[in-house]
């Protein structure tokens, strides 16, 4: 069959549909979001009745996927790795009660933060949770690793952990796919009580769990994914997870002189770690996130074992690997061009040309002039680049939803008039129930939910909250007259910044919605009305 | 035979249709291919950068190593340059389109930028918008651009011309034809520049 030429994400995707998923369910997130994204737009999938829909948080997400499993289908979730964080309950518990249908959790990382707040590594989680963890080192691994994850899950009913990184995520290469599977028929859990983790049945549930861990072990020794590749030179022995390994190997193209533990597989291989470490004289790990696997081999104390990697700064501690870096490691020979000359100057990126966040902050930032500075709290979207110049007008980006919780509590310090800036898939993601506490409390903010209809951030998904903020706002308590409905346009600031200016001074909440499409949306719905028309 | 490309330019500027007629040349002469995109915050109007590798031999790495670079291919001037730590000393070829793309209050000069690329060894500037509206079609630029560098890339002229009628063959003939012109400008562009 004629390979394709897929992105990482793409290649999760195909090879979850042609896995049978009856269903995908994620929030988006850079850079997980086009797995969900391609089986939204695949024809196949469609065709399959496929569900594929975007959740209005990742914890939402993993629920629904939890519910599909129970449901006996096969399911995929995915997030980036802090969507994770928010989805970190469900996912834990649902070790616990253990998967009916297959369900894969894709959670991906983001070394270097090209677009993140961290580079928390997900390894990490799927240990805690005491599952199974996949880590492909390319496109053709990620596409077979859904059909074997799948089997992995339904084998042992327990949901697998699949973690990949930015570069893989969005590296494009060619993959064959291998034969498609049929959707499976729903069925529900033998026991019926499986996911009811009461603590009676959840001690049950997790002593089942704890008693599976030899298996999952020896599965890692068995899979194909965890390859020992013998060297003569044994004075040292690498071991090389997931995208590592094409970094080793780009700098040993003719073979690698020492032995190599190639490691997609996870809880790790006993035997092969052991077969290692006992033959060679020093062990290097290479390992993209945070040092997981070399704090296993080192213990607390480092004693006995030669150990090299990020903990004695053979590999810097911090960002992702890349060939070079792994070049310096193994103490070869390192490549670099020329610096690039002194007059080149940063272009960071900024809110596009007629952005209605741009008239927001205008607006905003006006009515503050009266007040002192460091008093807004914003949240995570496109609106974060107000932080930049010429706005420079927010003081916080810490998690999304903490714009406005971060408000009241700045405002329960006593910073009134306190202000929130979050844009509106953000609130629907998280920013509701912490309106609900400001309400309750009759907090002094100020909360200016940005509305542009859309997801804008990552590329224009639909908004969970469309059409609905102001209803959502007078749901939870705001008091109708001090909720604004505004329309963030050049001709409308002095109205609108008099009406932000009279809400700070207001003693309790206030919320203003600043409405008007994201333009970037708007041109594409634009050119396919056009398109459509011309047909 | 191998081809490390990287390909430069601002957010927006369409730097993955180019490295996509590449990508699929190289894949109908049967070469292997890795290319990472840049997905995500930077492509709202920041510096982004592709590494497009393509070889005979499997590709093991997608990101190319500093210093190893053989071509650095850019629609933006200033954009060039930023990643000359990856180019090749030697061997590197640094072709980038001339039309700088202002979107910073301090962009420098531009002909410091231009002297700064006349310095690299091998290096093609070339005024591809100017070629292209010459063309009457001003939206090839990018092709134009490319085709100044097909004679380095290691693959034969019919390949990115197929490339080109797969990619856009959807749009009609006349469109396929255009860009086919505008390939060809730049290839002659490039038989002529004089360093
Ligand atoms: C927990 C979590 N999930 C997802 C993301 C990725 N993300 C960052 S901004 C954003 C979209 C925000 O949309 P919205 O609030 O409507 O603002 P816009 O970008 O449209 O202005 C997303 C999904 C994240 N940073 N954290
Ligand atoms: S994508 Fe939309 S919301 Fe984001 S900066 Fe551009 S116009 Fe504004």
């Amino acid at each position: 069959m004629q390979k394709l030429l897929l992105l990482g994400d793409e290649a999760i995707a195909q090879g979850a549909i042609d896995a049978g998923i009856s269903g995908i369910y994620a929030y988006p997130g850079t850079p997980s979001t086009e797995i969900t994204e391609y089986v939204h737009a695949s024809k196949e999938a469609s065709e399959k009745g496929v569900i594929a829909s975007w959740a209005a948080n990742e914890k939402t997400a993993m629920e629904a996927a939890i519910g599909m499993s129970y449901a006996g289908k096969r399911t995929m979730v995915c997030m980036k790795h802090v969507g994770l964080n928010v989805a970190a309950d469900p996912f834990i518990n649902a070790a616990i009660t253990g998967a009916n249908g297959g369900m894969i959790v894709v959670a991906a990382d983001d070394p270097s933060m090209h677009s993140s707040q961290n580079e928390q590594d997900s390894r990490f989680y799927g240990k805690f949770a005491l599952i199974p963890i996949l880590e492909p080192s390319s496109q053709q691994e990620a596409y077979d690793m859904v059909h074997y994850g799948f089997e992995l899950s339904e084998k042992f009913k327990v949901p697998v952990l699949l973690r990949i990184t930015t570069r893989l995520a969005h590296s494009r290469s060619g993959v064959a796919r291998s034969a498609s599977k049929e959707q499976n028929e729903g069925s529900l859990p033998s026991d019926l009580r499986q996911f009811v983790l009461l603590p009676a049945i959840a001690r049950k549930r997790y002593q089942g769990l704890l008693d599976t861990q030899p298996a999952f072990r020896e599965e890692s020794s068995k899979t194909k994914y965890n390859e020992y590749i013998d060297g003569n030179d044994k004075s040292l022995g690498i071991i090389a997870c997931g995208l590592a390994y094409n970094y080793l190997m780009e700098n040993y193209r003719n073979g690698c002189p020492y032995p190599v533990l190639k490691i997609g597989q996870y809880p790790l291989p006993t035997d092969m770690v052991e077969k290692m470490v006992d033959s060679v004289d020093r062990t290097l790990v290479l390992e993209d996130g945070y040092p997981m696997v070399e704090e296993l081999l080192t213990g607390l104390l480092g004693r006995g074992l030669k150990i090299s990697g990020r903990f004695d700064n053979t590999v810097p501690y911090a960002g992702e690997l890349n060939p070079n870096v792994v070049a310096r490691a193994l103490g070869l020979e390192d490549t670099y061009g020329t610096d690039a000359p002194n007059l080149i100057v940063g272009r960071p990126p900024s809110m596009c040309p007629g952005c209605p966040h741009v008239d927001s902050y205008k607006d905003l930032l006006e009515a503050l002039e009266p007040y002192s500075n460091g008093r807004v709290f914003s949240d995570i979207g496109c609106y974060t680049l107000g932080a930049l110049p010429p706005f420079e007008a927010i003081n916080s980006c810490v998690d999304m939803g903490a714009s406005i919780t971060m408000a009241k509590g700045a405002a329960d310090a006593g910073l009134v008039p306190a202000v929130a800036v979050i844009g509106d898939s953000t609130f629907t993601h998280s920013g509701m129930t912490g309106l609900l506490d400001a309400v309750n409390a009759n907090s002094p903010i100020t909360v200016m939910i940005l509305d542009n209809s859309t997801t804008g951030m990552t590329g224009g998904q639909p908004s969970a909250a469309f059409s609905k903020v102001e209803e959502i706002c007078l749901g939870i308590g705001v008091e109708k007259e001090h909720i604004h409905v505004l329309k963030p346009l050049k001709k409308n600031h002095e109205e609108n910044t008099a009406i932000i200016k009279k809400e700070l001074e207001y003693q309790g909440v206030s919320v203003i919605i600043p409405t008007r499409e994201c333009v970037v949306t708007l041109n594409r719905r634009m050119q396919a009305k056009f398109k459509n028309k011309k047909k | 035979m191998k081809r490390d490309i990287i390909l430069a330019g601002v957010g927006g500027q369409g730097i993955l249709s180019t490295a996509a007629i590449i990508g699929l040349a190289a894949i109908e002469k049967g070469w292997y291919l890795k290319q990472a995109e840049v997905h995500g915050m930077s492509q709202r109007g920041g510096d982004v950068q592709s590494h497009l590798r393509i070889s005979e031999d499997p590709i093991y790495s997608d990101l190319i190593p500093f210093g190893q670079a053989d071509m650095i291919l850019s629609v933006e001037p200033m954009e060039s340059l930023r990643y000359l730590p990856y180019l090749n000393n030697e061997t590197g070829w640094l072709v980038t389109n001339d039309k700088p793309f202002i979107n910073i209050p301090n962009y420098p000069e531009q002909e410091t930028v231009y002297n700064e690329i006349r310095k690299v060894k091998n290096h093609i500037l070339i005024n591809a918008e100017d070629i292209a509206k010459d063309l009457q079609s001003p939206k090839s630029a990018n092709v134009v651009m490319l085709g100044s560098a097909v004679a380095q890339l290691g693959i034969e002229k019919q390949y990115f011309e197929n490339a080109i009628k797969g990619l856009f063959g959807r749009k009609g003939e006349e469109v396929v034809n255009v860009n086919i012109t505008a390939l060809e400008a730049g290839i002659k562009f490039a038989e002529q520049y004089k360093v």
